[in-house]
């Protein structure tokens, strides 16, 4: 059932090395390291301070897509305050054009197990709840099977390691819901409701799930954090982490490299590697044809085009710079013969499908934009159509609890920003046809 | 609830001993007072069972969790992974999100829309299958991809989608 059919996976902090046929088994994880991090910590009682020093010398970065540092994230916690506190995991992979969080589920889920373990030592924590999205049934039951053997042998429960220290973590299944990836909505439906976001503040360091003070970081994040503190022999240095990387951006990443390519796949690759390189790992764009846009982090993030993307390393400041973001690391590669119409409204009809309807501006915002859209494709558009696009996103931007209404609001932004010429093309034909 | 889905709804709704001691096992998770947070999961493993939710049933989970009927509803009536309606056997979910978009999949869902006689949304008349289109499940890698029940099928070609459905 699960086989490296489709997946480049390499070797490195969240992926396991390729040449081990079951990775996700509790023997192949001990057999490049696995769970030593979190033995030496319970060991030694290492102090829960330096590991959070550690994290934030490593310039480990929210992997979800904010980029949050996560040791800076930990440290919010208040970890010596009463009553129970909460780890929880986002594996609500659901940006279009991710597929990274699935691949960490299915073929290394006790590096997650670990990663958790540790948080949850570092934050006086004793439970934490992994949330899958619903459609993950096979990673579902990958992680299931690797907490019951992470419990058999002692990692998990009331007595790790003999250490006294006690940790135990769930998985929960969503039902399917995009917005249950925004933090909040994720802890309204891990309390069994509709997964509609919170306001903020307070945050979940403050008020999480049940109220209890909580920290929830992306499944990659968490599963980077055994690797780090390990350092590859340079016990807890975390500018091993760092050195791998670039400034502001520490470590390696993760890239789902997806849509016309020759080999599509998920690559882990230190964060600062040139766009040019990644997609030559990818096989270079398919059927020999021209490069024309890249979406660099997943569907919310702005689209660049070839030129500038070509110019580009793959890091938090040099995707800034050039006008987007890194994202989730999804990179959606589009050819010469793409038509930026039809993407565009497939992307608004993504956004208005998955509002959960609590905010005015985006609920309402987000049809307008894919029905506006919906007709410019279908060449029934109008020039004025164009500042009306803009109009609307505008509005939404900035105007809603959570940042699904900016997500839905950027594209259009970007695309209008880049190819206003082929909206204007696609009115101007429509029109001359039915003239 | 539309009235064909009512004249299907068994009238009383019914869940094996199997099931209720799945929906225990899930509660297991919360902390005791905290039984609705098994929610989702009671009303995915009552779907398992029965192959959709209608009232009655709805309102029996919300009985077995122990919180008012309107708890269950909004749940029910929020996520996309629930069928409100009877639906077929084997129930089809094609990504037509950007990443299966690029690699071809409306040549997939012109296929399956021939092959199976009906359009999205549809259910075959003798109730094999049910098309649905659903958003980006996060296998983009392996685009164009689909998901019938509960396993996720990659790299789709119409040869492909042939061999996949034959096993259904």
């Amino acid at each position: 059932m699960f086989e490296y059919n489709t997946m480049k996976i390499r070797g490195g902090v969240c992926y396991p090395p390729e040449d081990v046929a079951t990775p996700w088994t509790l023997e192949a994880y001990k057999s490049w390291g696995g769970y030593s991090a979190l033995e030496r910590v319970l060991g030694e009682r290492t102090d829960p301070a330096a590991i959070i020093d550690c994290l934030k010398t490593s310039n480990l970065r929210g992997r979800g897509g904010a980029g949050f540092p996560p040791g800076i994230k930990w440290s919010f916690m208040p970890r010596n305050s009463p009553g129970q506190k909460y780890i929880l995991c986002n594996s609500d992979e659901g940006e279009p054009g991710t597929c990274k969080d699935r691949d960490i589920l299915r073929y290394n889920p006790h590096a997650l197990i670990e990663g958790m373990a540790i948080a949850g030592y570092v934050m006086g924590a004793s439970v934490g709840y992994n949330f899958i999205r619903g459609e993950f049934w096979e990673p579902y039951l990958q992680v299931e099977a690797a907490i019951r053997e992470a419990r058999e042998a002692g990692l998990l429960g009331d007595d790790i390691l003999g250490s006294g220290f006690a940790f135990d973590m769930h998985n929960h299944l969503g039902a399917g819901a995009y917005i249950c990836g925004e933090e909040t909505a994720l802890m309204e439906a891990l309390e069994g409701k509709k997964g509609q976001p919170r306001f903020k503040p307070p945050f979940p360091a403050a008020f999480g799930l049940y109220g209890r003070p909580s920290t929830i970081n992306n499944t990659e994040s968490l599963a980077s954090v055994p690797a780090i503190l390990r350092a590859n022999g340079n016990w807890m240095d975390g500018e091993w982490f760092s050195d791998i990387g670039v400034p502001n951006s520490g470590g390696t990443k993760i890239f789902s490299v997806t849509g016309h390519v020759e080999e599509p796949g998920n690559f882990e690759v230190p964060m600062g590697t040139p766009f040019r390189d990644l997609l030559a790992m990818a096989g270079g764009v398919w059927k020999n044809r021209q490069l024309k846009a890249v979406i660099p982090g997943g569907s919310s993030v702005p689209v660049l085009p070839a030129e500038i993307i070509m110019e580009c390393t793959m890091d938090y400041d040099a995707l800034r710079d050039a006008g987007s973001a890194v994202g989730a690391g999804s990179v959606i590669i589009m050819d010469e013969t793409t038509d930026m119409v039809q993407v565009l409204e497939r992307l608004a009809y993504f956004y208005h499908e998955e509002s959960c309807g609590q905010c005015t501006p985006c609920r309402e915002g987000t049809g307008w934009l894919y029905r506006i859209l919906h007709r410019i494709n279908r060449g029934r558009g109008t020039m004025e159509d164009l500042d009306t696009l803009l109009d609307v996103a505008n509005r939404i931007e900035g105007r809603t609890i959570c940042a699904l209404g900016d997500a839905a609001a950027w594209p259009v932004q970007s695309f209008l920003r880049h190819y206003r010429h082929e909206f204007e093309a696609k009115i101007r034909d429509a029109g001359s046809r039915a003239a | 609830m539309n009235d064909t889905a009512m004249e299907n709804a068994p009238e009383t709704p019914v869940l094996s001993q199997a099931a209720l001691d799945e929906i225990e096992q899930e509660c297991a998770k919360y902390p005791p007072d905290r039984r609705q947070s098994a929610l989702l999961a009671a009303l995915r493993i009552a779907q398992d069972e029965h192959g959709w939710l209608w009232d009655g049933m709805i309102e029996h989970v919300a009985g077995v969790i122990g919180v008012p009927p309107v708890r269950a509803y909004e749940v029910a009536t929020f996520y996309s992974m629930y069928h409100l309606k009877p639906v077929g056997r084997n129930v089809i979910r094609l990504c037509t999100n950007i990443s299966c978009m690029l690699r071809g999949c409306d040549e997939i869902q012109r296929h399956i829309e021939q092959k199976l006689g009906i359009r999205m949304g549809q259910t075959t008349g003798d109730e094999r299958f049910t098309l649905q289109e659903v958003e980006c499940l996060c296998a983009c890698a392996g685009a164009p991809m689909m998901q019938v029940n509960k396993e996720y099928h990659e790299n789709l070609t119409p040869e492909r989608v042939d061999e996949i459905l034959a096993r259904y």
